[in-house]
């Protein structure tokens, strides 16, 4: 037995949790045609707010709720930035990141390394003890499962209801959208802050429940990933569960192969799960006009009514 | 109130650099600059508790300037010029990777001395490097981790395959072999000094190898948080981590730059700072062994703390022959001991270590 594969299953979901809750709310912001490149920024406010109030409260909820806070208010200095005033979506997103790595780091003066109250599975050890699936299904806490649930939610608000028809018609065409009397700006505004909201908890689910801990610059560049597997998936939910399971996969069995000693360069291995991310988004987008059809056709455009 | 200093020192060189100098009557400025966040908690964090103990130690007499997460390469020179160009007297540079910018810098600025950490390169004579001897920390934490794994199985969390961390390596699995014949050693190298979620991957991944101890070699607490949910012990690195004590975290080596700032700061203002190549561990306090905390036996407690002394007292050196290499080639000899060239440069596994060296 060279990995086991029942540890590396509950390994693979903890380590996407995080990804996928950034990723799922990046999705909603650019099906309505905005494209944030502050995910990174809006994490680690995330994971701050999330562990001051973990340590203020002493509530795990409270904290994973001051998480989202956190990242929604960052976000809405984005989203008035953009929508309101019309900066460019790019370099405004860019100065997202750099402000939140920023502002968390000042935040968190003095936080760091207080000790923390413990994040509890939702499931009885008894259910737990079950052999295979007890440790896959049943040995995590609320987030991951919640994580989840966000992605079959957003899968469904998207493709059966109204509302999600009107979010991408916006992010399709925001002139045609607009001429039907939709509220545009404030469809945006919405979308923006919940993909805040997202960023948030997933920060906040690093500090508070995977890493208990605030420590400076702690998402080390875990907002790109996020980014990057909104475009893996083909901004589709559920291709975006399988694109974080498939990079937390290799992220961490490579971790358990190189524990194994299977013989292979580490620096080859510590590398895999972005070689694999970049190999998979160029198959992807070597079909040019299947890629083209599922990326929002007013991605990142600026509206104005006048226009 | 220090980071704010900092900012104005750093970001209004104009208007420092326009004031006239009045040399003597001002205090003595050193400059730090750091490649990682001094919150860290750990290596960046503890070199700031060396910069505020030496800060506090002379009080008015000196000042002291700060700039982290500066990347290494043109920008670390840039902002050391601009520290100079502010008035700084010494610059200390806490990072391996600023080498080639100190030393440039160093050219330029001949009367300006410079404490590089960790490097190897002293082109000009105002340039001195410095470093501690974390191998002598990391014979008594693989002494503890021999003496309380069960399973025989050490996991170790590296950064890069670097001598420092090799020689480490090495250290820690001799005196773990020496207390216990069949103690094993897995190693993760994560390729990063800093990644919180990605060392609690690692450490989780050899947890579920069946390493029942964790060593690690890069920055933060998060293994410890992992060894706290697992039931597995963990050490402090650098700093104390002593957020995880009594359990996971049994015991600590800790950085203590302070006193080196201290002497380093006193000998330039007195005139006698030389160039030197400063390689110090437990006799000079550089490195100091935490509290050993939580279930560790008494008996353990105790002879963990005689291999301590004994290294301090030099009577003992961690790497004492007969030691061969991984390959089975003899490396030193019946009570041989190495020279510090070689030992500086190790890039090889001692015999008995299964993981092999790919780089």
């Amino acid at each position: 037995m060279i990995v086991d594969p029942i540890s590396l299953m509950v390994a693979l979901i903890v380590v996407s949790t995080p990804l996928l809750l950034a990723a799922i709310g990046e999705l909603v912001v650019e099906k309505s045609g905005v494209l944030n490149l502050g995910v990174e920024g809006m994490m680690i406010i995330g994971a701050v707010t999330g562990y001051i109030a973990a340590v203020e409260t002493g509530s795990v909820t409270l904290a994973f709720v001051a998480g989202m806070i956190g990242g929604l208010l960052l976000s809405s200095i984005f989203a008035v930035l953009t929508q309101l005033l019309l900066s460019n979506q790019v370099a405004t997103g860019l100065a997202l990141t750099l402000f939140g790595l920023g502002l968390s780091a000042l935040l968190g003066v003095g936080y760091g390394g207080t000790p923390m109250p413990p994040v509890r599975d939702i499931f009885p050890q008894v259910m737990q003890d079950i052999p295979v699936i007890g440790p896959i299904l049943f040995g995590h806490s609320a987030m991951i499962y919640l994580a989840v649930l966000l992605v079959a939610a957003v899968w469904y608000v998207l493709t059966h209801t109204r509302a999600g028809l009107v979010l991408r018609a916006v992010g399709e065409s925001h002139e045609a959208a607009h001429a039907l009397g939709y509220k545009v700006i404030r469809i945006r505004m919405l979308a923006i802050l919940f993909g805040g909201a997202c960023a948030g908890l997933s920060g906040a689910f690093l500090s508070v429940a995977r890493v208990q801990n605030w420590i400076d610059g702690m998402t080390a560049g875990a907002g790109w990933i996020a980014l990057a597997l909104v475009v893996f998936a083909s901004w589709k939910p559920w291709r975006l569960l399988i694109g974080a399971y498939l990079f937390g996969g290799i992220a961490a069995l490579q971790l358990r192969l190189q524990a194994a000693e299977i013989g292979v360069p580490v620096a080859l291995l510590d590398a895999s799960p972005y070689l694999i991310t970049i190999l998979v988004l160029a198959v992807i987008s070597s079909d040019k006009s299947r890629l083209a059809m599922n990326a929002p056709a007013a991605l990142g455009k600026v509206f104005h009514a006048s226009s | 109130m220090k980071h704010l200093k900092t900012l104005l020192a750093v970001g209004a060189v104009a208007a420092a650099a326009a004031l006239p100098a009045t040399a003597q009557e001002e205090p003595f400025t050193v400059g730090f600059i750091h490649v990682g966040s001094t919150g860290d908690m750990g290596w960046s964090f503890t070199h700031d508790q060396g910069r505020i103990a030496m800060d506090e130690h002379f009080g008015d007499a000196v000042e002291t300037v700060m700039a982290e997460s500066v990347a290494e390469g043109a920008d670390a020179e840039r902002v050391m010029t601009q520290m100079i160009l502010g008035g700084a007297d010494m610059i200390v540079a806490t990072s391996f990777g600023f080498g080639p910018a100190v030393n440039a810098v160093a050219e330029q600025f001949p009367d300006v001395y410079f404490e590089h950490a960790t490097g190897f390169m002293r082109d000009h004579p105002n340039v001195s490097t410095y470093n501690a001897r974390f191998y002598e920390g990391r014979a008594v934490t693989g002494h503890i981790a021999g003496h309380m794994t069960e399973s025989n199985i050490v996991g170790y969390i590296g950064s890069y395959p670097i001598p420092t961390v090799i020689r480490g390596m090495n250290s820690a699995f001799l005196h773990a072999r020496e207390v216990n014949p069949d103690v094993e050693f897995r190693m993760i190298f994560v390729g990063t000094w800093f990644d919180p979620a990605l060392e609690a991957d690692a450490a989780q991944a050899l947890i579920d190898q069946g390493a029942d101890v964790i060593l690690q070699h890069t920055d933060s607490t998060a293994p410890h948080a992992v060894s706290q949910e697992a039931g597995t012990f963990a050490f402090g690195q650098a700093s104390d981590m002593a957020q995880f004590k009594p359990a996971p975290r049994i015991t600590s080596v800790i950085d203590n730059w302070g006193p080196f700032y201290i002497d380093r700061v006193q000998a330039a203002m007195d005139g006698t700072w030389e160039q030197q190549d400063a390689w110090e561990g437990f006799a000079e306090e550089r490195i100091i062994l935490g509290e050993i905390t939580g279930p560790v036996p008494d008996e353990v407690r105790a002879s963990a703390l005689a291999l301590r002394d004994s290294i301090a007292s030099g009577e003992y050196h961690p790497f004492t022959g007969p030691i061969n290499m991984q390959d089975g080639t003899p490396w030193l000899a019946e009570g041989e001991t190495p020279e510090d060239g070689p030992l500086a440069g190790m890039n090889f596994f001692v015999e008995g270590i299964t993981a092999e060296l790919q780089n």
